[in-house]
């Protein structure tokens, strides 16, 4: 046999079953084994940043909300934290809380529909049906405490624009409770079920070294034994946690990364519990007056479902800023992507690609 | 081993199906739900507030003709104009907006008698 195969280069994507959003990967194959990733983005583009010439700050939080629409409220969250730094606001206790409830509750949906795309994805289709059934309760919590299911627009420049009720908190924490004791099932199915294990143990291995190296974030970084997650520096109510400890796992492959946002749901339902215990009672907005000052500048950073976001924001002594920019986690983390998808076989490609969990639409803006 | 969703999904065949028949049975919308944003027409005064705030120019407010527009293709539902509108004359009705065939705004014509008579409630 000759040992130098023939290099094959095979296109995956922007359309693939496994793939919810569109890139495209040039996968460079010598027989069944992937030797290099050439990803290519751009399919989605739609210049949002660009719009803060034409959107006042006020406006361009709807704007920021539709950059993905699974980090919608996140977006939404970093971006009106960001202006609150440019403009030093200083905004209510409460609607710091009810940020971080909705934020979390958001990661606790983003993670569910993960789960599921993921058992989805290896073929396991009554766990992709019973993790969507379990994230539909929260959407359902979504609409009764925002009014929208998926983009919520209650995030203000300076707080919030809806409270939630006593009635409805004390129902999002026995909804809550209902979802925690389905979710364990899944969640053993999901780490201890034979099935699963053969697909993804040992697949897509990213060391520690390789991690810091290639600045991953999020989940993807934390299965590589990286304690790296913004909600530990306590921005916001976050600080008010009384112990937050980024779960990490030392697998660095895709049942690493499975294991990883599997335990955050249970973590995100613990910090919402706190944040409805310790929630103080009061306003949830000041009045905002005046605009951003000329040549101000602010960043913010938060922790989305998929990784630390990074924002900033530009003033020019007018309602418009002059420059916004993100940095969302996908695009820092398809260095990594293509790092993980080398020497790995052609079959494990899609499986690899899920764990990562990129979004698409955050990367491309 | 491979059955360690077995019994939630064998308990599923015997509960309450998660999923409703949509046309034949509708949810009750939960109040504040984000359906359409409509004009009381009785307490509007043409400020045109909701025109300058509106992130997607969906609502044009034409004094001179005295009406109020709403271009329900455009509106995001986002409630701005609800929430700077100074007479609470625009609310959020939880109903979504009826299927349409034509990208025509929603024209709400403003009565001229109303202003008139809250003009001379402040004199008495």
């Amino acid at each position: 046999m000759n040992s130098m195969s023939k290099k094959t280069i095979i296109p995956f994507g922007p359309q693939h079953p496994v793939l919810p959003e569109p890139v495209h990967l040039d996968l460079v194959c010598e027989d069944e084994t992937v030797i290099e990733a050439i990803p290519q983005i751009g399919f989605v583009h739609r210049g949002l940043e660009k719009l803060v010439e034409t959107r006042d700050f006020n406006q361009f939080i709807y704007v920021a909300e539709r950059i993905c629409g699974i980090c919608a409220f996140g977006h939404s969250y970093g971006y009106a934290t960001c202006i609150e730094k440019l403009m030093n606001i200083e905004i209510p206790q409460r609607a710091e809380y009810l940020r971080v409830i909705w934020h979390e509750l958001s990661r606790v949906h983003s993670h569910i529909l993960w789960l599921g795309l993921a058992a989805d994805a290896f073929g396991f289709e009554s766990l992709f049906m019973h993790c969507w059934r379990l994230r539909e309760r929260v959407l359902d919590i979504f609409e009764k405490t925002t009014g929208g299911r998926v983009i919520f627009s209650v995030v203000k420049v300076g707080g919030v624009t809806r409270d939630i009720s006593d009635e409805h908190l004390a129902e999002i924490k026995s909804t809550l409770q209902g979802i925690s004791a389905d979710y364990a099932q899944i969640m053993n199915t999901f780490l201890m079920d034979a099935s699963v294990k053969n697909r993804t143990v040992g697949v897509g291995y990213i060391s520690k070294a390789d991690a810091l190296d290639l600045s991953m974030v999020g989940p993807f970084v934390r299965a590589s034994n990286v304690d790296f997650d913004v909600r530990m520096f306590g921005n916001g109510a976050y600080g008010d946690l009384s112990d937050f400890q980024p779960i990490t796992s030392t697998d660095g492959d895709c049942y690493g990364r499975c294991v990883v946002r599997a335990k955050e749901v249970l973590q995100s339902i613990d910090i919402i519990n706190e944040m409805i215990d310790k929630i103080p009672a009061g306003d949830i907005d000041v009045p905002v007056k005046g605009a951003p000052a000329e040549g101000a500048e602010a960043i913010a950073h938060l922790e989305q479902p998929r990784g630390e976001c990074f924002y900033y924001a530009k003033g020019n002594g007018t309602k418009n800023l002059e420059r916004m920019r993100m940095r969302t986690p996908t695009s820092v983390n398809l260095g990594g992507m293509t790092k993980a998808l080398q020497g790995c076989d052609l079959a494990d490609v899609n499986m690899i690609i899920l764990t990562i969990d990129p979004c698409i639409s955050c990367t491309e803006r | 081993m491979g059955l360690k969703l077995g019994s939630m999904t064998f308990g599923s065949l015997f509960k309450k199906p998660e999923t409703t028949l949509y046309p034949f049975e509708k949810k009750e919308p939960p109040a504040g739900l984000k359906g359409m944003v409509e004009n009381d027409p009785a307490l509007c005064i043409l400020c045109g507030i909701c025109e300058k705030r509106c992130p997607t120019g969906a609502i044009v407010v034409a004094k001179a003709d005295r009406t109020w527009a709403i271009n329900r293709l455009r509106c995001v539902q986002c409630q701005s104009c609800i929430l700077a509108c100074p007479k609470a004359s625009l609310y959020m009705n939880p109903q979504p907006p009826a299927i349409t065939t034509t990208i025509e705004p929603v024209v709400v014509e403003v009565p001229e008698q109303p202003k008139k008579a809250k003009v001379a409630e402040p004199a008495e």
